[in-house]
Formats: C-alpha cells, structure tokens, sequence
C-alpha cells in the first residue's frame, strides 16, 4: 500500500517534471521569437549608425546637416540636407496643421454625437482610409490634386509643398481619428453625467469635460500623426516634384524620405554614404517621436 | 407647498414598463425620501425629474410631472435651465479630473459667471455648506480625485450647490461611503434642508427614517404608499408596504 503511493507519487513528480520542462521550451520559444523584434531594432539602429557616420564625417556635420545646396551627382557634389529637412518639418507641420482639427472634429463627432448606422458607416470608411496603399494616395494626388493646385493657383506646376501637405494631411487622419476616439470612448460617462446634470449642454459638456478627460490619448493621436506624416515617401514623392528646392509651398520640393529613395537605386561612393546619413536623420526625427509618444501614453495609462 | 407633482407618469425603457402611472406630489424645503426593493424604478423616476432619462435612447414617457408650476416636458422647457434648478448627487461620487477649484467652478462658468472675485466666492460658499471646506481650504488648487470617498460625495454636493438649485436629488449618496462619511452626509442633508428641497433615494430604512420627512415606497414599478416618514414606518397603510419595512421581503 504504502509502495503504491510511493510510487504513485513518483510517478506524478517525473510527469510534473515532463510538463515543466515543456512549459520552459514553450517559454524559450516565446522568448526568442519576441528577440527577433529586439533583435531587428538593433541591428537597424547599429547599421544606420555605422553607415551613415562616414559621410557626415567625410562632409562636415554643420555643411551636411545645414548645406543648403544638394547636388549629389554634379561634377562637385555637394550634399547639403537643410532642404529636405525643412520640407519635412514643414509638410510635417502642415499635414498636422490641417490634419488635425479635421481628424480631432470628426472624433469628437464620432465617439459623442454619431449613433447606429451614422457611426458605424463613418468608422468603417476612417478604417478604409488607412487601409489604401500610399501608392494610390500619390496616384490619385497626382491626377487630380496636382492639376487641380495648377489650376486654383494659377502656378507653372501643381507638384508641390502643398499637394504633398494635403496628401499627407489625408493619409494622417485615419490615425488620429480612431487613436481619438478610443481616447474619448475611454471617458468615464459619469463625469459627462455630472456635467449635464449641472446644466451644462451636450456640446459644452463635450468640450469642457469629455476632451480634457481624454488630452493624454489625443495628444498620443497627433504624435502617431507626427510619425506617420513624416515616415511617409511614396504617396509624396509623386506629388510633391522631388526637386531638392529650399521648401516654400507652390516649389516642388524633396523630403528625407525620398530623397533617399529616389537616388538609392543608382548611387555609389559618397553619394550613396550621404542616403544613409539622411535615413540616420530620419531616424533620430523618428526616435524623438517615439519618445514623445511613449510619453503620452504613459501618461493615458496613469490617468486611466 | 409642493415644488414638484407628478401626475399619471409612466416610463418605458423599450417594451418594459418600468413606472406605472406614478402620482405625487413632493413638498418644498423638506426630505423625501423613496424606498423600495432594488429595480423597482426609485432611480428611474428620480432621473425624470430633472429629465436626465432624456439621454437613454429607448426611453418613453406618458403623464406629466410639474415643477414650479409648468410640465417639465412641455416643449418650450430648457431643460439644461431645468437641470440647473434640479441639481442631482450620483450613487458613485464623480468629482471631474481637474482641481477642487475647478469643480465647484465648473457649473458658475457654464452658466456664464467669469469674475474670478465672483466665483472665489462661490466656491467658499458652496464648500462651506457642503461641510468640507475646513478639510479643502487649503489644497483647492489639488485634483479632487485626490479625495478620500466620502470627502469626494460631499465635493459633488458642494459642486451641485454651486449652481444655487431649489432641489437636490440624490440616488443612493452614501451606499458607496463608511459610516462616519455617511453619518456627515446625513447631517448635512439636514442643514440642506433648510434652503433646499431634497429627494433620496436609499437601500438603507434606517437612513429613512432618521432623516426624512416624507417616505416613498416603489414596487415593481408603482408607487404604493407615500406619506409622512413617522407615520409610513408606524402604520403603513397598505400592507405590501407593511411587509417591506418589517423585512419580509425586498
Ligand atoms: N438605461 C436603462 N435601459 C433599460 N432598462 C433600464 C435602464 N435603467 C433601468 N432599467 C430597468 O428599469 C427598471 C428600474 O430600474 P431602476 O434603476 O430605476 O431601479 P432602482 O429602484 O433604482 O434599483 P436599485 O435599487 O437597484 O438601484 C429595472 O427593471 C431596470 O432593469
Ligand atoms: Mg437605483
């Protein structure tokens, strides 16, 4: 008797040991597939690190950062990237300037006002607009928004700072629309309970609590916006002339990203260590970012 | 005086009927308090009167229920000035994320008061009557989500004042509270009462009978008995009534 549950209990100790040890390789697997994201982060920045220092060295920081001038191909290259910087800052600016009230009205309107098939039609066409390929973006940009500025404007060439800031401003609100709402939804109803109950209108209420409630998520919205806008090389490149011109808004212009992309394909030598440089920009503009939206959504998580 | 009569109100949420043609009339510058076992419809009816029901969708109503003399559903009805005059005191306290000051501010502002002079005021005085601003006075700069429970009930109640209703409506106001924070709520009722007509609605037959005047008891929708608090709880008049309060039921 006593055997039996000695060997009973051995018997169930080497079968908890088996289903430990399989727990632990499960682990194991969890964990390494979950390095290969660490993994690719880091051997990203490494690279970028290692190959885009050489040509910032080569060129002076301040000539390459501050140079207004890029001529990579000329008989003397120089490569000067204060032009795309500025376009991108500025088309940047310009996508959040006329993104934002649009994508912040419209999710206010969404998560409060809109009920039933009004709701659900309008969110289902936001989660269309950020599921079209930027490709088609800079195609549709380029048939009808660029001759459409051409012809508003009255200027040589509707590939410009503007079409791409309208592109852009286009292809951010998705982003800042549903990153919006779900920042509103998350507004406890008994705070706008308690502001009707004081006398105040839906519209007042909304504003005056539901908003302020939400400023953390909704400030992440504009960041997300941020990042999207200024990571975004297809759709602008093909409305935006790609000439590497000091910004100004009826100029064709070249932002970070394609100007890296656009001579990629045939450079070499210098010219080549000057796109990782520029990528190195893009990324450190990238990385603050982040920072920036780490910070905000820390925060929602407090106040939540 | 009766500030508020209801006459044959019935409420539906879709197809459930949840008040049957309630009628009566509740009197000025006292405590009423309703009673009843849970989902008997005391939170409903109590949010028709200041016609917060308005925000669930499914609702419907028949009957009429007047406040100073005019049927508050009447179409030419404000009814945010409605609210304003029929201030309300939630089961949960649900101060705003933002600072005591603000608070109490917050209705003052809504109704178009930015003096800061004006609304310093204002505030002192509706925290000195909500008996808290000796616990307040110096942290009103402070969120009040910083407040302990008790202390955040009687900031609602301070930020309901603000607004200078002639009613107060509370649901349940200290079911979430410890006795002591209770037992100040109560006694602050009773200051209220002086200036301000209140109606409660409470789980607790205790609380009933120490500080109301009057006693509604609800079932299954219906108001079965309304009267003075003594005599409802001494002699009931209907025995449904009776079976409530002796604790047979409910
Ligand atoms: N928003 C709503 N939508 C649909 N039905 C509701 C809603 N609110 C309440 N009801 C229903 O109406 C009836 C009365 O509810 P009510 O909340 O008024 O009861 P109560 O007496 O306050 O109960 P309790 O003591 O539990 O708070 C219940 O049957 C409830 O399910
Ligand atoms: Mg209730």
């Amino acid at each position: 008797m006593a055997n039996k549950a000695t060997a009973f209990l051995i018997g169930w100790r080497i079968e908890m040991k088996k289903t430990k040890i399989i727990e632990n390789i499960i682990h194991g697997i969890f964990l390494i597939l979950g390095l290969i994201t660490v993994a690719s982060v880091l051997l990203i920045t490494i690279y970028l690190v290692i190959a885009g220092i050489p040509a910032i060295r080569e060129i002076g920081f301040f000539k390459f950062l501050f140079g207004k001038n890029w001529a990579s191909t000329a008989a003397e290259p120089v490569f000067g990237i204060l032009p795309f910087i500025l376009t991108s800052v500025y088309g940047t600016a310009g996508a959040i300037v006329l993104g934002v009230p649009i994508g912040f009205f419209t999710a206010v309107y969404l998560s409060k006002i809109a009920t039933g098939k009004m709701r659900e039609t309008m969110e289902a066409a936001v989660s269309l607009l950020a599921g079209i390929p930027s490709v088609v973006y800079g195609l549709v940009g380029m048939l009808v928004l660029v001759p459409g500025i051409r012809k508003i404007f009255h200027v040589p060439d509707g590939a410009s700072l503007l079409a791409a800031i309208i592109i852009l401003a286009i292809m951010i609100l998705p982003s800042i629309i549903k990153v919006s709402i779900t920042a509103l939804d998350a507004v406890p109803k008994e705070y706008e309970e308690a502001s009707l109950a004081l006398g105040a209108t839906p519209i007042e209420t909304y504003f005056r609590v539901s908003v302020p409630a939400a400023k953390s998520g909704i400030a992440a919205a504009v960041v997300l916006g941020v990042g999207r806008a200024i990571g975004e090389a297809m759709a602008v490149m093909m409305v935006s002339g790609n000439v590497p011109n000091m910004p100004s808004l009826f100029q064709s212009v070249r932002f970070l990203t394609t100007a890296v992309a656009s001579e990629m394909a045939y450079s070499s030598g210098l010219q080549q260590q000057a796109l990782f440089s520029i990528a190195l920009v893009l990324f450190f503009f990238i990385m603050l970012i982040n920072v920036t939206l780490n910070f905000f959504m820390k925060k929602e998580g407090k106040e939540a | 005086m009766n500030i508020i009569s209801a006459r044959n109100l019935a409420l539906w949420y879709g197809d459930n009927k949840a008040l049957k043609e309630v009628s009566i009339s509740i009197p000025e510058k006292s405590i009423t308090a309703f009673i009843g076992p849970s989902g008997c419809g005391k939170s409903t009816f109590l949010k028709t009167l200041n016609r917060m029901n308005d925000l669930v969708l499914s609702v419907r109503i028949e009957g009429t229920v007047e406040y100073a003399g005019k049927n508050i559903f009447d179409p030419s009805v404000d009814v945010n000035e409605l609210r304003r005059e029929v201030g309300m005191v939630f089961q949960k306290p649900n101060p705003f994320p933002m600072s005591i000051y603000d608070n109490i501010a917050y209705g003052p502002r809504t109704h178009g008061i930015t003096n800061k002079a004006r609304l310093d005021e204002i505030v002192e005085k509706s925290l000195r009557d909500a008996a808290i601003w000796e616990e307040v006075k110096d942290r009103l700069k402070k969120n009040a989500l910083g407040l302990s429970g008790g202390q955040q009930q009687r900031l609602c109640i301070a930020r309901a004042l603000a607004v200078e209703p002639k009613v107060l409506l509370m649901d349940e106001p200290t079911s979430a509270l410890d006795p002591i924070s209770t037992s100040r709520i109560e006694e602050l009722a009773e200051e209220l009462k002086e200036k301000y007509t209140i109606v409660m609605v409470t789980h607790n037959m205790q609380q009933a009978v120490r500080i109301s005047d009057y006693t509604a008891f609800f079932l299954l929708g219906e108001l079965v008995e309304f009267g003075e608090t003594e005599k409802l709880f001494s002699q009931p008049m209907d025995k449904r009534t009776e079976d409530y309060i002796t604790g047979r039921f409910g």
